[in-house]
């Protein structure tokens, strides 16, 4: 039941994107067709779940027993980035269909803000080992749902007529904003 | 106080370094061999990756390239100097280059050509074309809305806002064809870079005909036919013909145009 809240959570009420306004770089970035954004939603998923895990590891079995938590950021992106880096080479090896997909979405991961945020989130909720990968998924597929459907709005936008002074970026905030209104709608769920 | 900076200092390193070995040891490990060859002929492909030469980005057809699969002439955005680069890499023919440009073959836009209706849907030249063939009386000719000028990956297609005629800028267009392509009616049209003299209408109606929706189309008169000195023109359907390989661009055809049709570019 827990772990069925997390998820409501985490993808619709706690909106990595729409809500807590992490990882908003991509989200205008890759948003511009669906496939892109399918493309880096499934790579987002992939390092935040592993992510999740391995971060809790450092926090839990490094950080804490030796007394040095104020290490947590720099400790955190060291492994998210060593992670990346020995996927990708994993990947290109084992299964260059994948890899192929994933390609140029993974190291764009190395540094996102949304990653480092629900590594270091399961650090301050307290979640057990299981929990944090559960919130470290589902996380991942919220923030690939606001992706997506920004996505979809994106396109629809390329073909309709817009305000010349609205056209491109501004009109896209725009949209985003309403999104983010839509979004909030959620809170009060559970 | 010290101890604390000392085991920060020593587990970060630690860390950075066990990292740094796992890293090594997989890049060695999981080592995908690639020809250096491919990484060479990628470095002389212009890297824009268009998709003009039918392959998906420049790293594809690099791979082609060196497997034989292609010549490097299937770009067209290529320059002579780097197509022998890549000859002595492959050591095999790179095949000729003939640069291409692309030209918008109907100037009858705005309002020299009649529309049978006032289109008020998507502004997409492939959605205007659903209802009824498009809005122009004339169904062989350019409706303006612009699907070149999206689909081309060098920003060289403008649609003059005064004329509403669309221009190709020759300085920045590659010649990759994927306008050709894009346009539903087929007006757009790969030509030598050198050639100068074009005609600029597709329609195949009659001179009267065309003369009623359009002043700016061909007649088929045939005036140009008779003036070309180096006999390069020849009358197929009411359209002139011009034989780019006589052609000398001398311009004599379009001094005697009528409707001005065929013009330098």
């Amino acid at each position: 039941m827990r772990l069925l809240l997390i998820i409501v959570s985490a993808v619709l009420i706690n909106n990595f994107v729409l809500v807590q306004f992490l990882g908003i770089c991509p989200f205008l970035g890759v948003t511009k067709k669906v496939e892109t954004a399918i493309g880096m939603g499934a790579a987002v998923i992939f390092v935040m779940t592993l992510a999740s895990a391995i971060t809790y590891v450092v926090q839990y079995a490094i950080l804490e027993k030796f007394n040095i938590p104020f290490l947590q950021t720099i400790a955190f992106i060291l492994v998210i980035a060593a992670l990346v880096q020995f996927v990708e080479l994993v990947l290109k090896k084992t299964s260059p269909s994948l890899y192929q997909a994933l390609g140029v979405y993974l190291p764009l991961i190395t540094t996102n803000c949304a990653v480092l945020g629900v590594a270091i989130l399961n650090i301050n909720y307290h979640y057990n080992f299981i929990e944090s990968v559960v919130f470290g998924a589902a996380a991942a597929v919220g923030f690939t749902l606001a992706l997506i459907l920004f996505a979809c709005i994106r396109e629809r936008m390329e073909y309709s007529p817009i305000p010349k002074a609205l056209e491109g970026f501004p009109i896209a905030l725009i949209s985003a904003a309403l999104m983010s209104i839509a979004f909030m709608g959620f809170s009060g769920l559970i | 106080m010290f101890d604390s900076i000392l085991i920060s200092i020593l587990w970060l390193g630690g860390l950075g370094l066990i990292f740094g070995a796992v890293l090594a040891y997989a890049a060695k490990k999981f080592e995908v061999p690639v020809d250096p060859k491919i990484q060479q002929i990628r470095d002389l492909l212009p890297g824009a990756n268009c998709g003009g030469c039918g392959y998906a980005g420049c790293d594809d057809l690099a791979r082609a390239v060196n497997s034989g699969e292609a010549k490097a002439s299937a770009c067209s955005a290529m320059s002579g100097d780097k197509l022998t680069e890549i000859s002595k890499i492959t050591g095999t023919d790179s095949g000729d280059l003939q640069k291409k440009k692309a030209v918008v073959m109907c100037s009858g836009v705005g309002e020299l050509s009649k529309r049978k209706f006032k289109y008020h849907g998507i502004e997409n030249c492939r959605e205007a074309m659903i209802v009824m063939q498009g809005d122009k009386v004339c169904e062989f000719g350019c409706m303006g809305y612009g699907t070149c000028v999206k689909a081309c990956p060098s920003n060289a297609i403008k649609i003059d806002p005064k004329s509403g005629q669309v221009k190709v800028d020759e300085s920045k267009c590659t010649g990759c064809g994927i306008c050709e392509k894009a346009c539903p009616k087929k007006i757009i049209k790969l030509i030598p870079a050198d050639q100068k003299v074009q005609i600029f209408c597709k329609s195949i109606r009659k001179g009267k005909e065309s003369k009623e929706i359009c002043s700016a189309s061909c007649i088929g008169c045939g005036l140009c036919e008779k003036q070309c000195p180096a006999g390069a023109i020849k009358m197929a359907d009411n359209l002139p013909v011009i034989d780019f390989e006589k052609c000398t661009n001398c311009g004599a055809c379009t001094e005697k145009c009528p409707t001005k049709a065929i013009r330098k570019v």
